[in-house]
This record gives structure tokens, sequence and C-alpha cells, in this order.
């Protein structure tokens, strides 16, 4: 401590760290070889990578194959057979829709990013447009998939692959939040009779599995309606997933309710608002905000879920890979086509997550500018 | 009633609507009507099932559960018989559902704890490794992965080129063999050591407790695993290991003798347990994060060492977060195993929703049924859970 | 100076800075402090916010670590052995603006925690202690109330004697009553003022100056990560010499 440069009171300069403790070898040294257990811990996961990273690139794309009419194709290669999908890739995201239909397909995957973009981003242009576009989308989208009024009419047991799995998925989406606030308001309701028909529902469908409200849809709800009157598969497998995803959504929107201090409620009462003036304008503004990430937790739930309405023998993105796995020119390539729709789930349900983070986020940094 | 609230007529104050503005009357009126539209739908759907069922001229009841199933369950953990029942099949497939969810939940706990705490872990990679691990399995459909895992079971090699381990475990594209023990006389006995030992282990950490209230060191920290291991290994020895190793032996077509698990319990195991773990180890990062920094810091102001500060400070606050949404993992995995029926493991869901009711057409009896196994298991459950969260509530004012 | 056995000496100085700075990433927070704490002392450091006090105060229990010059405390220099931090941190009491205390023990068993845990204490002798800091902090007949069923107050008074039952040779206190109703800063700050003549050896991070001039042997100001001043308080309050101590000065004294 001899040579040490003094300063006066108040003059001394802000210095840079001493070397060894920034730039690149002090973050090794403090991320990575901290102490004994921690380089440890560093050697093994390089193990790890080394034994696994290099095989699975060279298997995904060093040595895969990407084009070809079937598996010959793929003799010989080690890596994967990426052909499957390039040749099926139409199987795979319109599944058994007329081929030169498709492009209503693609109008109402456009048409649905225009008409998430004001709920997802309120700060987007031409909001109060694309707003009034959201609502009329249903109908037209429905319109778009099904044909009539001069579309060629496509059944819907032509609907298939992704584009199923987004129909069931965004219907599922669209439907179950509502009907998931309303239970909600009704558990939380101090009319017993209403309360205890919610809380009968929400319970007895948290109970029990998705797969026995499919099972239920597709034999006994057809038991349950006037003779002569029959929904359509698509239809019975919507209102099974809707039905059991509102329970869901309703307890996460509990929640919410819960969190809101009664002095919230005290305040709108004071008002002279009426219950439902005071819910749509006080209380379930702040109820949901609190709960997005929730919410989008069981929207990517939902998404996945869908993968389950294979059993009532829809052919869904899942059950079209299952179908192409058995497909003759196919056979034995199961790997490959599960890792891809693997993929495509994966990039909705990450992006809903990393999008739930994002919101969370921007009203957290909201909240403390208000406070 | 809500267009014009501001003025009142002398004829709306009185009678019916002034009545009506009362939030009691109100109420009950809405309840009545409630209840009233719930009876009439409840009506509208026995009236229309009664007359679709005489159309269909199905009988209901519960009469088919005593009639013989005609199938075959290719994996039992009791025999079954294609001449037993279809409440033989409903037991089969409540047992193996059991067996899944009690071989899945350990092994769930186990992998997402340790996932939890690696993720909490100070080193980056390793931080980073298990991020992508839990990132990659919850965002992909659960069915999807047991697809994958059972795929990536075909991949193994066919039955006469098995991969064998110390010629006593046996892997290949159809089951995993391992080797069953076959008890002796003695074994009995061996097993009432163990449980004597875990009575004595109990007592004795009881009475290392009781020291430490009184002379501040607790005596023999080796006891309790010494009791734990050294009596029952005595007791083995003593006994000169009364059990016998029935080795799978291989044959023509296929591996005899042994304990055979079926590749769609592996896949559909796998499968649950890896889907499961990821959001156990979220729950637990989340529930230890949830303990403020300022604990750790006042108990290791106050002279604690690391590993005591987590044992009596952290962990003990940790708990009460993690348990109940764990919980809820459980019963998630005990749900999810349903998805069996894709693959082909006997569930209940499988045997006895699938094959039973297609075989009788007692759709609803069949389904009430099933139901009724999943709210029982699900009820008792959170009964448990309540209580759990009544006896550990941290006390507030 | 300062053995490097471990050892506590109890003759050397209470706490010896030498030339210490810190780090956060590239912010320098701690400059060149140096700053030497007799036994019996009782010192208040004060100083704007982000001026650098509750790091310089938990560098000395190593609640965070020092980057460059030296730190004694009891003549036993603070360095990476764990062991030698735990003999420091056993001699070093600390008392936390948002108290701490662990939510799931007893207020009595808060103060016993550490004297069975870490002292290898009998639960009875214990006990007694805990007892006997509970009543010198005035709340023994909330000995077992959780800290959810006190006030702010009484939670920070029950921190006091948890960190007292040890019989640490130091006491620090990080703003302790910055987070109290003002109806209950009076009767922490009457604790830690009987505290003071019993003789222990105190550095407290705080705003009150009413009662750093009825404690205090020494103020300590602190800006910009540096010690601008040091100087009993009939001199700091009278007569500070520097700029920035006047201008802290006239901010806190005239509102």
């Amino acid at each position: 401590m001899s040579d040490v440069q003094t300063y006066a009171p108040g003059t001394h300069p802000d210095l840079p760290p001493p070397p060894n403790e920034v730039g690149v070898l002090a973050w090794l040294r403090q991320n990575l070889f901290s102490n004994w257990v921690n380089a440890g811990l560093t050697l093994a996961s390089l193990a790890l990578i080394i034994v696994i990273v290099p095989p699975l690139l060279s298997w995904f794309v060093f040595d895969a194959v990407f084009s070809g009419e079937n598996r010959q194709a793929c003799e010989g290669a080690g890596g994967a057979c990426w052909a499957v999908v390039t040749a099926r890739w139409n199987q795979f995201f319109y599944g058994l829709y007329p081929s030169d239909q498709t492009w209503r397909l693609n109008v109402v995957f456009v048409g649905l990013l225009l008409a998430v973009t004001p709920w997802l981003a309120p700060q987007a242009p031409f909001r109060r447009a694309l707003v009034w576009f959201s609502l009329a989308y249903p109908f037209l989208a429905y319109w778009l998939l099904a044909g009539g009024l001069s579309l060629e009419p496509v059944h819907t047991g032509a609907w298939g692959g992704f584009t199923l799995t987004l129909v069931i998925g965004v219907t599922g989406i669209a439907a179950s939040l509502p009907l998931g606030i309303l239970l909600a308001l009704g558990r939380q309701s101090s009319l017993p009779v209403v309360s205890m028909l919610c809380v009968a529902f929400i319970e007895t469908v948290r109970g029990v599995p998705l797969i026995m409200f499919l099972f239920m849809a597709s034999n006994m709800l057809n038991l349950f309606l006037p003779q002569g009157v029959q929904f359509d598969l698509l239809l019975r497998a919507l209102i099974a997933v809707t039905l059991f995803s509102s329970a869901y959504m309703a307890e996460v929107v509990r929640g919410g309710l819960q969190a809101i201090s009664s002095g919230q409620y005290e305040a709108a009462q004071a008002m002279g608002l009426t219950y439902w003036q005071s819910m749509r304008h006080i209380i379930l503004p702040q109820a949901l905000r609190t709960v997005i990430p929730g919410i989008v937790n069981n929207f990517i739930a939902l998404f996945k879920d869908t993968s389950l309405v294979a059993i009532i023998g829809l052919f869904d993105l899942l059950n079209m890979a299952k179908a192409i796995v058995t497909d003759a020119d196919w056979q034995g390539l199961s790997i490959e086509v599960y890792v891809f729709a693997g993929i495509v789930y994966w990039i909705v349900c990450f992006s809903m997550s990393r999008y739930s983070l994002w919101l969370e986020g921007s009203l957290d940094a909201e909240n403390k500018d208000a406070a | 009633m809500s267009g014009a609230p501001s003025t009142i007529t002398a004829k709306e104050a009185s009678g019916l609507a002034a009545r009506l503005r009362d939030p009691r009357v109100r109420g009950a009126v809405f309840q009545a009507l409630v209840a009233l539209g719930f009876v009439a739908l409840v009506l509208f759907i026995a009236n229309n099932t009664a007359a679709n069922l005489a159309a269909l001229g199905v009988s209901t009841g519960f009469d088919f559960l005593n009639q013989p199933a005609g199938f075959d369950i290719s994996f039992s953990l009791i025999s079954f018989e294609p001449t037993d029942t279809h409440m033989r099949v409903f037991t089969v497939g409540m047992i193996n559902t059991l067996f899944v969810a009690a071989l899945g939940i350990p092994a769930a706990m186990v992998l997402g704890l340790a996932m939890g705490i690696l993720r909490l872990s100070p080193n980056w990679l390793v931080k980073r490794l298990v991020g992508i691990y839990i990132e990659i399995v919850r965002n992909v459909p659960l069915l999807l992965q047991i697809f994958f895992w059972q795929a990536v079971i075909w991949t193994l090699p066919p039955v006469r080129d098995s991969i064998a381990l110390g010629n006593a475990v046996f892997l290949n594209k159809r089951a995993l063999y391992l080797p069953k023990p076959a008890f002796e006389d003695g074994a009995g006995l061996v097993l009432l050591v163990a449980i004597v030992a875990i009575g004595l282990a109990f007592l004795a950490a009881r009475w290392r407790r009781g020291r430490r209230a009184e002379t501040g060191r607790a005596p023999y920290p080796w006891l309790v695993p010494a009791l734990l291991m050294g009596l029952p290994l005595v007791a083995i020895l003593a006994m000169g290991v009364p059990w016998t190793w029935e080795i799978p032996e291989a044959g023509r077509f296929n591996f005899s003798g042994g304990l055979q698990v079926p590749d769609t319990l592996v896949a559909l195991w796998l499968g649950l347990v890896v889907y499961t773990a990821a959001f156990i180890a979220e729950i637990v990062r989340a529930g230890i994060q949830s303990v403020s920094k300022g604990q750790r810091e006042a108990a290791l102001a106050s002279g604690l060492t690391q590993g005591q500060t987590m044992n009596l400070i952290i962990l003990p606050q940790a708990v009460r977060v993690i348990v109940p949404p764990t919980t809820s993992q459980f019963l998630n995995l005990t749900k999810n195993s349903s998805l069996a029926v894709f693959i082909g493991y006997p569930d209940i869901v499988a045997v006895f929703a699938g094959t039973s009711l297609n075989q009788t057409g007692q759709a609803i009896e069949i389904i009430a049924l099933s139901m009724l196994f999943y709210l029982v298991v699900s009820l008792s459950i959170s009964l448990l859970m309540n209580w759990y969260n009544r006896a550990t509530a941290l006390v507030e004012r | 100076m300062g053995s490097e056995t471990g050892a506590i000496n109890d003759k050397a100085p209470a706490i010896k800075m030498v030339g210490v700075h810190k780090w956060f990433g590239q912010f320098h927070v701690l400059k060149d402090i140096n700053l030497e704490v007799e036994p019996a002392e009782r010192i208040v450091i004060c100083g704007p916010s982000g001026s650098g006090k509750s790091t310089l105060i938990r560098c000395i229990n190593r609640l965070e670590t020092h980057q460059q010059g030296q730190i004694f405390v009891e003549g036993v220099e603070l360095t990476e052995d764990v062991k030698r931090i735990h003999t420091i941190r056993r001699e070093v009491g600390m008392v936390f603006q948002h108290f701490n205390l662990f939510p799931h023990l007893t207020a009595l068993e808060n103060c016993t925690l550490a004297l069975t845990r870490v002292r290898k204490m009998p639960k009875a002798e214990a006990d007694k202690i805990g007892m006997e800091y509970l009543e010198m902090v005035r709340i023994p007949e909330q000995a077992q109330k959780y800290p959810g069923q006190l006030s702010g107050g009484q939670q920070q008074r029950v921190a006091i004697a948890r960190a007292l039952a040890m019989k640490p040779h130091i006491m620090l206190f990080d703003e302790p009553t910055s987070a109290l109703d003002p109806e209950m800063i009076a009767e922490v700050l009457d604790v830690m003022v009987d505290l003071a003549e019993s003789g222990m050896t105190m550095l407290v991070v705080t705003h009150e100056m009413g009662f750093a001039k009825q404690v205090a042997n020494r103020m300590v100001f602190m800006d910009g990560g540096e010690i601008i001043e040091q100087a009993p308080p009939s001199e700091f309050f009278e007569n500070p010499k520097n700029e920035r101590t006047k201008l802290f000065l006239s901010q806190i004294l005239n509102h």
C-alpha cells in the first residue's frame, strides 16, 4: 500500500475495477470455476455438450437428406431424412384439404395474424380498423375454411394438420377466456346456487383428464341432443376442449379477483355502479392484468392439449404426423416426423411464453411508473 | 330497468318494480331462474338420452360389469383372463393407472428437484443447459413426447440382438427385462427387521434431538444411517440372503422369466417423468427464490453456515411454497397417464373407457365410472393438500 | 499489523479498514476507505442514498466482498477463508433495515437459533439468554409470537435481541429505523441508546441525527463512495469543514 495515490476528500475519481475482476477470465472464474464443485459441474456440462452436440448436429444438418421422393432417397445417409418433411409439407400444414384450395388457408393464416395484432400490441397503428376486422374474422375464417357462397365447400373431415390444430387452439382460446371469467365470477358470487353450480363444474372438470371429455364428446354428446340433431365431430371436439380449458381459466381469473383489495369493490359500490358495471370497468381490468402470465400458461396448455383430439379421429398436426409415419413410402422415419412436429408446436408455444414474459415486464414497468 | 336511472316516476317507485330493485329480492329471483334453467337443462338431456338410447336399443344399468370381457390385457399386475368380467377390467385399469403414477411421481420429483436446484446454480453453463431442457420440454405436447420416446425405443435392436447389461438386464424394442427376485424362507423376517429398523431410526432421531436440546450437541451422527442400513443388512446376511434372482432367459422369439416391462410402459413413464419434472423444476426454483435475500443474509450474519442456512432457514420457508403446486403436478401426472391409450399401455382409459366401452356400448355408465375414479383420486389429494396448507400456514396478524 | 493466525484479539482495534475499494461491475462503490474503530466506540455513518454507507458496513461481516485493500476485525483479516469469515460473523451482530426475522420461527426461537446451532448451547440455557435479551428490548411478553403477529417496531427490537443474544463484540446497524412508522422509531432508538450506554462497539448507518448527537463518539460522512469527513458530533454539526457535508446537513436538518 505504498505508492497508492491519495486524493483530497471528495475528489477521488471513478476508477475501472482491477483487471482480475473484469473481462473474460474474471467472468469465467466467477461463473464457471468459482470453486471445486462449480468447476466439476462445468467440466461435466462440457463433457455432456461434447458427447451430445456434434452427433446431434451432424444428424440434424450435416449428414441429413433434405429432399427426395421416398425413403430410398435417404438410403446410406447417416443423418436425418428430412425428405419426408419436404415431401409431405402440405399434409403437415393443410391436412387433406383440396390442394387447389389451399390458398384459402393461407388467407386464413395471414388474417389470423392481423386479427390478433390489436390485442397483442395495443400501440399498433390502425387499431380501430383492426379491432373491427378481428371481430369479423371468425366469420370470415369460417367462410374461407368451410366454403359456400361461391367458394367450393370443404367438409370439416378434410381439415387437418397444423390448420386444424390452429382452428381448435384459437377457437378454444377465444371461447374459454370469457367462459372462464363468467365461471370465476360465478364461483365468487354471493348467490349460493350460482356459486355451488360453478364450483361443482370447475372441480369436476379439473379432477378428470381431458381425454375423458373427448371420449364423452365422441360417445355421449350426440345422445344428449334431440333425436335427429347431430353435432359435427370437430364441433364436439371444440366443445370439449373449450369447456375443459374454461375451468382452468376460471381458477386463474379467481386468483386475480382475490388479489384485488376489498377497497376497490367498496369504491366501485360507493360510486353507485351496478355489479356488472363495477366488474367491467373496475375489477376485471385489474384482475386480468395481474394474471396475464397464468392466462397465457393456460393458452399454452390448451394449444398443447389440442394434440389429444386424435383420440376421436381428427387429423390435427400430431395425428397427421402419426399417419405419415405409417405411410409405406416413409416407414421407419418416426423420429424425424415427430421432431419436426415438435418444432412446430415449440415455435408457437415458446413465442406465447416469451410474449407473456415481455408483457409482464412492461406491465411491471407501468406499475412502477404509476407508483 | 337500466334505461334511465336518474328519473324515477311514482309508478316505478312502488310495487313490483321497487321490490325488484332490492338487491336481496333480485338475488333470490336470479338464483331461482338459474336453478330452474339448470333443472330444465338436466331434464332436457335426460329426456333426449332416454329417447336416443331407446332408439338404439341400448339397455342402461351396471349389469354389464358382471359379463365376461372376452379380450385379453397385455400387462396386468393381477391375474387376468379373457373370461374375467368387465368389473375385473375396471380393476386392472385402475391398478395400472395407479402403478404408472406410483412409478412416475417419485422419479419426477427427484429429477425435478435436481433440475430446479441446478437451475439456481451459480454455474452459468449448468443454468443454461437446464434452462434449455425446461424450455424445450414445457413447450411441446406431452403426447408428442411420448410418441417420440416410443420411436426412440423402436430404434433399439430386435429381440434376438437385445442389448444385455451384465447378462441380467436386457433391452430391446419390445420391452425391458429385469431380474425378478424370488423370495425364500426368511425374506419375511428381513422385511420385519427393516420395518423395526425404520421405527428405531425414528426413535434415535428423536433421542438425538432431545440430547441437542439438553446439551447443545447431538451425539452419534452416524446412529440413524447405521440403524437404517445396518440392521437390515445384518438380517440379510444372517438369513443367508433369502432370495434368488430370476434372470430373464432368451428364448427363440422372446424372453422368458424375469420381470418384463413393456415398451409402452417405458415410453409412457419416460414421457411423464421428463415432462412433469420440467414443471416441478420451475416450481422448486420459484419456491427457493421466493425466500427473500434478506433471510439468507440474516442467517449468515448470525453465524450459521451455508448448509445450516439452507436447511434451517431457506428450505422450511421454500417448502411451504413448493408443496401445493407440486402436488397438483403429481395430480397432473396421474391424469396425463391417460395418454396411455394412444400407445397401448392398458390403463383405465385404454382398457375400460376404450375396449370395454366399444364392446358393450355402455358409454354413460363406463365414462361415469372412469370419471368417478379420477375424481376420487383428485379429491383425496386435494383434501390432503388443504390439511397440509392449514397445518403449515405462517401465523400472521 | 493484525495476526495472520485468524484468532480474535480484543486488544486490537475493533475494526480497521485500509485502502478498501469495491466495484459492482464497472461501478466504483467504495473508494479508498480508511477507517479505524476502537473498542466501545460508537460511530454513526450518514450520507445521501447511494453513497456506499450500507455497502461499507456489509463488507465488515462479508455480506459483500471487497476487491482491494484490507479489512481487519479484532485483528483478524477478512479473506476468502470460510472458517475465518465464520469466526468474525460470530463476533459481529447485524440489524437490517427490513428486520429479516425468520417468519417460521417464534420471536424467542429467532433469538436462540444461532445459540443452539452455532454456539452449540443446550436449549434451556439458550432460552434463558434469549429471554434476557427480549427483556432488554422490552418485549418479553411477545416471546412466543411469530414475526407476522408483531408490529414493525417490535420486529426490529426482536431483531436487535437476536443479534445481541450471540454476545457479539461489535454491532452493525443498517438503517434500522427507515422502514418503520414514525411512532415506532422512538421505541427502537431507545433500545439502541441503552445498548450504547452499555459500552458496545457500534456502527450505525442512519438518518436519525438526534440519535447521532446523543450517542455517537464520531460522525462519518460519506458521499460518492468516499469518506468525506470524520469528526466528533459537536464539531460535525456545528462546524462542518467540507462543502458537501454542509449541503447534506442543510438538507437533512432543514425540513
